[in-house]
């Protein structure tokens, strides 16, 4: 079995490596400016969905609280817009303090105003967040549903944390990035938009290789042992709260420079960000695309996000039931997502179903055993 | 208590809200001994091991491995002290391959940082192909670990319990649910780890236990009831009451 799937695997793998990159190069001159832009927004939403299938996919830990580290991405880069587009307005701050009558920067602000250190807040912060939860949560030994009813009541904690704070960062109005000005160009101008648009692109390529890297070895085995069982981990002699830890804070770092993407190109970051419903969507992302292969994270956040826009536009209101409907089709008929059916026998099966292919005499594994020369 | 001993339990008492799982049990091991614990069903035998390996923290007592106080300390630190466990029912990662859950066996250090960073060694690729040889699963590197069959899982969770090279194995029931044919090789598998390794198996198959030609613990409600061989055991009449019925009241 392991040769003919693994042979497979390359072949999906390959084919999908010259889809999205024709895609990518091929998009900015076929698509209007409009249709880019959203395209760029969902793969930058295919990254956040990369770190929720390593924690989840991988590491069984179902978080739905990533919308935390993605918002705390997009408030960084944000900030930092807001502050070097801010000369013109009184006190030098940006222009939404004035409303609420500060007039001083809050200290919080002041190392958003250098840009290398906001190039490092994007991830790091994030990712120290994540850590800093998780660490706490897995040391007590939290898990299953118990963990992800914790991550969305901490998801809660800093929706309505944000919400409220109009005197620091203008609460539920969010802000705004799209009129700010970086390196002297329009943050929502076209140009920047399309250069937004390859960062991106890139981004998620190199996000995805980082996430192979992560699962590629032994790690990524224990990651898989600790899903599947935990104890037996742990008297084999590894520390599990060390290794989740590690893992979530990954997934939170990828949040982070998601969110970030995601606020320069869709233009405002805003507490909405944190609401349950987007973080549960992440989930369902990768649920569709295939929990386990990285590949369908990407996927399914693009795809379902695209279908979305497109439902959207067409019939609006719908989209919430078709989205609902393709949750229940997958947890019911494709458990492990459309990525995980298609390397697995799914499409051979369906065929057979109608009569288009011939049965496989045996299970597939008891055939392959033998051409192996199993003595059994 | 002296030098030679590799494990003392000292008075072990493990109380679950009021229930006494074990109540003052003492058990010494010597360096490379090979030992049989059996007991009826409820009689402590899984919690003996539980509270060696730290999964229960005994509630008075004192746990001494190599000289030192395993009470308090957390599952994985005992586990790298040379403690190694196999469970029950097979405990071995399904989704992995044969190789892939030898190779966590065998990593060592166990940290993230070395397991991401690091290929194996070239030791413990051999030390892996080594234990296949020994539980005859060599054909069987590639295939996942989930479509062994029982005894196979059996046995890839005992080469996994070698891999860790601990120095004293804890096998509970390794032969439920295998063969006669299997059941025999186990014993003899088991009886050869010995003498280097320090072996406490736990079972209830009397055929297993003689096959062993061990010295046999009999636990009953929470404490040691008798120790000896095969035949003083047999011969005692606390044990043959215990096992083979007291008359009905």
């Amino acid at each position: 079995m392991s040769i003919s799937k693994f042979k497979f695997d390359k072949r999906i793998v390959l084919s999908f490596w010259i889809l999205l990159i024709a895609l990518i190069i091929a998009a900015p001159s076929l698509l209007p400016v409009f249709r880019l832009n959203l395209l760029g927004r969902y793969l930058s939403l295919s990254i956040v969905a990369l770190g929720v299938d390593l924690i989840w996919g991988y590491t069984g830990l179902l978080s739905l609280g990533q919308g935390i580290f993605f918002a705390l991405g997009g408030y960084c880069a944000a900030m930092y817009l807001q502050i070097t587009s801010s000369s013109e307005f009184p006190n030098n701050i940006p222009e939404f303090f004035a409303l609420y009558g500060v007039e001083k920067l809050p200290f919080f602000w002041e190392p958003f105003k250098s840009p290398v250190f906001t190039f490092f807040a994007i991830w790091i912060i994030p990712a120290l967040v994540a850590g800093l939860i998780g660490f706490l949560v897995f040391r007590n030994r939290i898990k299953g549903v118990y963990f992800s009813i914790l991550t969305q009541a901490s998801l809660l904690v800093f929706f309505n944390f944000f919400n409220g704070q109009q005197k620091l960062i203008n609460g539920t109005n969010g802000l705004k990035t799209d009129v700010t000005q970086l390196f002297g160009q329009m943050v929502g101008s076209e140009s920047m938009q399309r250069i937004f648009f390859w960062i991106t692109a890139i981004l998620v390529i190199a996000a995805w290789f980082f996430a192979k890297w992560v699962v590629r070895g032994r790690f990524g085995n224990i990651l898989i042992g600790i899903r599947d069982d935990e104890p037996r981990v742990r008297f084999t002699g590894y520390n599990p709260v060390i290794f989740k830890t590690i893992v979530f804070s990954i997934a939170g770092g990828l949040a982070g420079i998601s969110g970030a993407l995601y606020t320069v190109q869709s233009g405002i970051v805003s507490p909405q960000f944190m609401t349950v419903p987007f973080s549960i969507e992440m989930v369902i992302w990768v649920a569709v695309g295939g929990r386990g292969t990285l590949l369908g994270a990407i996927l399914g956040a693009v795809f379902i996000n695209y279908a979305k826009s497109l439902v959207s536009e067409a019939l609006p209101a719908s989209w919430m039931f078709i989205q609902g409907g393709l949750f229940i089709l997958v947890v019911t008929a494709l458990p492990e997502g459309v990525l995980g059916w298609i390397q697995g026998d799914g499409p051979r099966n369906l065929l057979q179903r109608f009569g288009l292919k011939r049965k496989i005499e045996t299970y597939p594994s008891l055939e392959v055993n033998n051409k192996e020369g199993d003595n059994e | 208590m002296n030098n030679k001993d590799l494990l003392n339990l000292i008075d072990i008492t493990v109380s679950f809200e009021g229930f006494l799982a074990l109540n003052k049990l003492n058990l010494n091991l010597k360096k490379g001994e090979l030992r049989a614990v059996i007991g009826p069903n409820g009689a402590g035998k899984t919690t003996f091991l539980d509270v060696i390996t730290g999964k229960v923290k005994p509630t008075k007592g004192e746990v001494i491995f190599k000289g030192k106080s395993l009470v308090g300390r957390k599952e994985h630190k005992i586990a790298r002290l040379g403690v190694g466990r196999k469970f029950q029912s097979p405990r071995i990662f399904e989704n992995l391959t044969v190789q892939e859950n030898l190779e966590i066996s065998v990593s060592t250090p166990k940290s993230p940082l070395n397991l991401i960073n690091k290929n194996i060694k070239d030791e413990q690729l051999n030390e892996i192909e080594r234990l296949m040889k020994i539980v005859n699963l060599a054909q069987k590197v590639d295939s996942k670990a989930g479509s062994l069959s029982h005894g196979q899982k059996q046995w890839l969770e005992i080469a996994m319990l070698v891999g860790q090279k601990p120095d004293l194995m804890l096998v509970d029931e390794p032969v439920a649910g295998l063969t006669d044919e299997e059941t025999d090789l186990t014993a003899d598998l088991l009886k050869s780890l010995s003498g280097e390794n320090t072996v406490v198996v736990i079972d209830h198959d009397m055929e297993f236990i003689r096959r062993l030609d061990s010295n046999v613990s009999v636990l009953n409600q929470g404490t040691v009831l008798c120790e000896g061989t095969m035949e003083t055991i047999q011969k005692d009449q606390k044990v043959i009451d215990v096992y083979l019925g007291r008359p009905e009241d």
